[in-house]
């Protein structure tokens, strides 16, 4: 067992940690929120260059020959700074499909682009009604000859503003919520049929709703089996969850130093707040609940490879209590803040607003809840046979 | 003890909710009380009860108070809570309005409670400084007495809605040498358009501007503003957050938040059956539901105590600790069940944050900013801790 980083991952933590102090502070990351373009390009060129894009991947596939840790720490440190840009969407999601499905053209035409920065990938999954669930699909791709026509609407895709790709998932055979029966595609935003409406979110980020009208894709589009995506699906959704909860830890992490520091210097009835007991105990309360959220993520981001239901389980238990430890952190680090914490102008409200929003990304408590119960019944059931 | 209206209650149900649907505007029908309304709409209601006499029903008759028992007024806020009626602000009606009855010169009397009853002039609480929240007695803003006015200094923060407010009362320190803090404290009335006032909006975290820094410059008002007594304001003050607590717990509105829940997760899918058919979320829900009746009967004997002339108590800690959390969970579980659209961020993105992009169902458009605006309620009022505070030191004596 081992519980350390490598150097380089040290390395992508500290030049990261660097460039978010130096060109992500609270402010600039204010102004460039409320900017028509709500991110900047430019930063996501930075975090090329530094290598973050092409971390999580083999050196085969001309990546740094990382994994889903180096994916962990990046996200953790996007966490800590808020940074909106689409490291998820893009590498974690459209280069994780890539990675464990492409072909070798499908690489060759979009990993390197993913990992340079110059495509940028959004994972269309979420319908209006699916709720949390991959396979509850309306959008359709029908056969037609060689290829297919994709039909559909997706909701909330996050990051899809900035977009030049699309994962698309969509329903190829079988009934509504079948696991059989699901692709997935590759489509090109500016392909004929596709049209977006772009919004922001409450926590700062962009997204969009996504129209596919008669969109002909060919089977290069195609990622994944034909009518058997669902677990590729599944497991690309995992990964993205554990970058979610690692964010959520960088987030909590800094929300609640930020209340610690504050309670110390904020004095009411002639002491600093941080005198009254039952703040400090609330304040161990999340502290506790910020390291059990690490080990959370840990736990979760190590079993990734591990077999499908393992794999589920250790997700889907970091997720509920994440979600869960989210809350109270959040929370109570603006009701510490008192009337500061409900302000626009303090970093510590929007760190509450991007924790909240984590929960219900990719499944909140009660779906991973579920998820994991129905896990155990099975896996019950498999041993009693 | 008995649970049933009488013919009479039922009555007088029947002629509330008959004069609601005919008298309640068309024009803020269905837009339910936010933070963001213009002042017309925030007065329309107020006004058309002020012409009725209903605008303030617990004052005493003889200010024009409608006598209306408890169980009448908890009729009035359940029949008004089943249309989302936008109810008449607190600030004048519930705080300065009582103080000024029970405290104020008969001059007061007669240039203010018109005014606060027919909602033609709007009130805002100059309470909270930069450094006095929760310790509100170490306020530091001056008054001095030079000839016929008051020279008041300072800065008050938190004011909510000033941008919309005529006047505004202030707690001033008169007598910075007295033994206690709370001792030098005055109460004093203010018109907005004195000069020296000057209004800053704070944004809060939803993206709304309710609240505002108000800075108070060598402000010159009238001696004959000052409320009671030179430095006795802190009684008057603590006489009024009592009143402002026992109004916090908005039972009828979280009565009317649950059925709204449950029509949301009536029309949320999951796996194809609405969430409400999806055992855990109903569980939620009925929770919520349960502890609502439970501070519902807690408020119930609260009335009946204050009907025999007992109260508001430090009970009413109760009620706000209850109730705001109550509103919270609300906010929390509507964010929840609109799953993936609770995302959507509509401010400034619409002009009037409607929903005309038709982007997600129209009841998730205000889900996450309302949770977030709800934040506020376990800090203002006296903050929960603070209420826990005096039920311990009030209640248990320790
Ligand atoms: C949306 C909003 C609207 C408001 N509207 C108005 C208004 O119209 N007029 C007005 O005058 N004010 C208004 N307020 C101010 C409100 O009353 C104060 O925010 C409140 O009194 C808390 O003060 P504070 O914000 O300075 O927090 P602080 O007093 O600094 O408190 C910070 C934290 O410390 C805790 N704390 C403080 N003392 C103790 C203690 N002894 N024991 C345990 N915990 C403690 C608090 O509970 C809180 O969690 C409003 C506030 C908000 C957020």
């Amino acid at each position: 067992m081992d519980f350390n980083f490598t150097e380089e991952q040290s390395m992508i933590r500290d030049s990261l940690a660097r460039l978010i102090r130096e060109q992500y502070d609270f402010e600039t990351r204010r102004s460039v929120v409320e900017s028509d373009a709500g991110w900047r390009p430019e930063m996501w060129a930075q975090f090329a260059e530094l290598g973050l894009l092409m971390a999580p991947f083999s050196e085969e596939d001309g990546g740094l020959g990382g994994g889903a840790i180096d994916a962990m720490v990046v996200m953790e440190e996007f966490g800590k700074g808020l940074v909106v840009e689409p490291f998820v969407p893009s590498v974690v999601c459209g280069g994780g499909f890539l990675k464990h499905a492409g072909s070798v053209a499908q690489k060759e035409e979009y990993l390197a682009g993913i990992m340079s920065g110059e495509q940028i990938f959004a994972f269309a999954w979420a319908e209006p009604k699916g709720r949390y669930n991959y396979a509850d699909l309306e959008t359709t791709a029908r056969k037609d000859g060689a290829g297919f026509v994709l039909n559909g609407h997706k909701a909330v895709v996050i990051g899809a503003p900035w977009a030049s790709h699309f994962v698309v998932t969509a329903r190829t055979a079988g009934d509504r919520r079948d696991r059989a029966g699901v692709s997935a595609f590759i489509v090109a935003k500016d392909a004929a049929g596709v049209t977006t409406r772009d919004y922001p979110t409450v926590d700062g980020r962009r997204a969009s709703e996504v129209y596919f009208e008669n969109v002909a894709l060919s089977s290069e589009h195609l990622i994944g089996e034909v009518d058997g995506a669902l677990s590729l699906v599944e497991r690309v959704g995992d990964e993205a969850t554990a970058a979610l909860c690692a964010e959520a830890c960088g987030a909590m992490g800094v929300a609640h130093a930020q209340t610690v520091e504050y309670s110390r210097t904020r004095k009411q009835f002639g002491v600093p707040i941080g005198k009254f007991q039952v703040l400090q105990h609330r304040m161990v309360d999340m502290f506790m609940e910020h390291e059990q959220s690490i080990s959370m993520t840990y736990m979760a981001t190590l079993k990734l490879d591990e077999p499908e239901i393992e794999r589920k389980k250790a997700v889907s238990a970091a997720k509920v209590r994440i979600g869960q430890a989210g809350r109270l952190v959040g929370q109570q680090a603006v009701q510490i803040h008192g009337g500061m914490g409900m302000t626009e102008e303090l970093a510590v409200g929007h760190y509450f607003k991007r924790i909240t929003m984590v929960d219900s990304e990719f499944g909140n408590v009660d779906y991973h809840l579920k998820r994991y119960t129905d896990l155990c019944a099975a896996e019950m059931a498999v041993a009693a046979e | 003890m008995n649970l049933e209206f009488t013919p009479e209650e039922i009555a007088f149900r029947n002629e509330v909710r008959a004069f609601i649907e005919e008298n309640y505007p068309d024009e803020i029908k269905g837009l339910g009380a936010r933070e963001d309304l213009t002042r017309e709409q925030f007065l329309a209601w107020h006004k058309v009860l002020g012409k009725k006499g209903w605008s303030a029903p617990a004052w005493p008759e003889k200010y024009g108070g409608t006598g209306w028992t408890a169980t009448q007024r908890y009729i009035w806020s359940e029949e008004n809570a089943r249309v989302d009626a936008i109810m008449p602000l607190p600030f004048g009606v519930s705080m300065v309005g009582p103080v000024i009855y029970t405290f104020g010169s008969e001059e007061q009397k007669a240039q203010h409670l018109p005014g606060i009853r027919s909602g033609d002039v709007w009130w805002c609480q100059g309470y909270s400084e930069p450094g006095a929240g929760s310790d509100l007695a170490s306020l530091k803003t001056t008054a001095v007495r030079d000839g016929d006015h008051y020279v008041i200094n300072g800065q008050k923060t938190w004011t909510t809605l000033a941008q919309h407010a005529d006047w505004i009362f202030i707690l001033c320190r008169t007598d910075p040498d007295a033994a206690k803090p709370q001792e030098g404290i005055s109460f004093i009335l203010a018109d907005m358009n004195t000069p020296g006032i000057e209004v800053r909006p704070i944004i809060t975290i939803d993206g709304s501007h309710e609240v505002n820094e108000t800075w108070l410059t060598d402000v010159r008002v009238p001696v004959e503003n000052l409320v009671g007594k030179e430095n006795e304001g802190w009684t008057y003050a603590k006489f009024l957050l009592a009143h402002e607590r026992s109004g916090i717990a908005g039972v009828a509105r979280s009565k009317r938040g649950v059925e709204k829940l449950r029509q949301i997760a009536s029309t949320e899918l999951i796996d194809g059956e609405p969430l409400i058919s999806d055992g855990e979320f109903a569980r939620k829900i009925s929770q919520l539901e349960i502890d609502l009746t439970a501070l519902e009967f807690t408020e119930l004997r609260t009335l009946a105590r204050e009907s025999q002339g007992k109260g508001p108590g430090p009970e009413s800690s109760i009620l706000k600790i209850k109730g705001t959390e109550i509103q919270q969970r609300l906010t929390e579980l509507t964010l929840e069940a609109v799953g993936n659209y609770g995302a959507p961020y509509f401010r400034g993105f619409s002009e009037d944050g409607s929903n005309e992009f038709g982007i997600g169902p129209d009841y998730a458009h205000h889900a996450g900013p309302a949770y977030f605006n709800m934040r506020k309620t376990s800090i203002y009022g006296g903050s929960n801790e603070i209420q826990r505070n005096i039920i311990t030191k009030m209640i248990l004596g320790l």
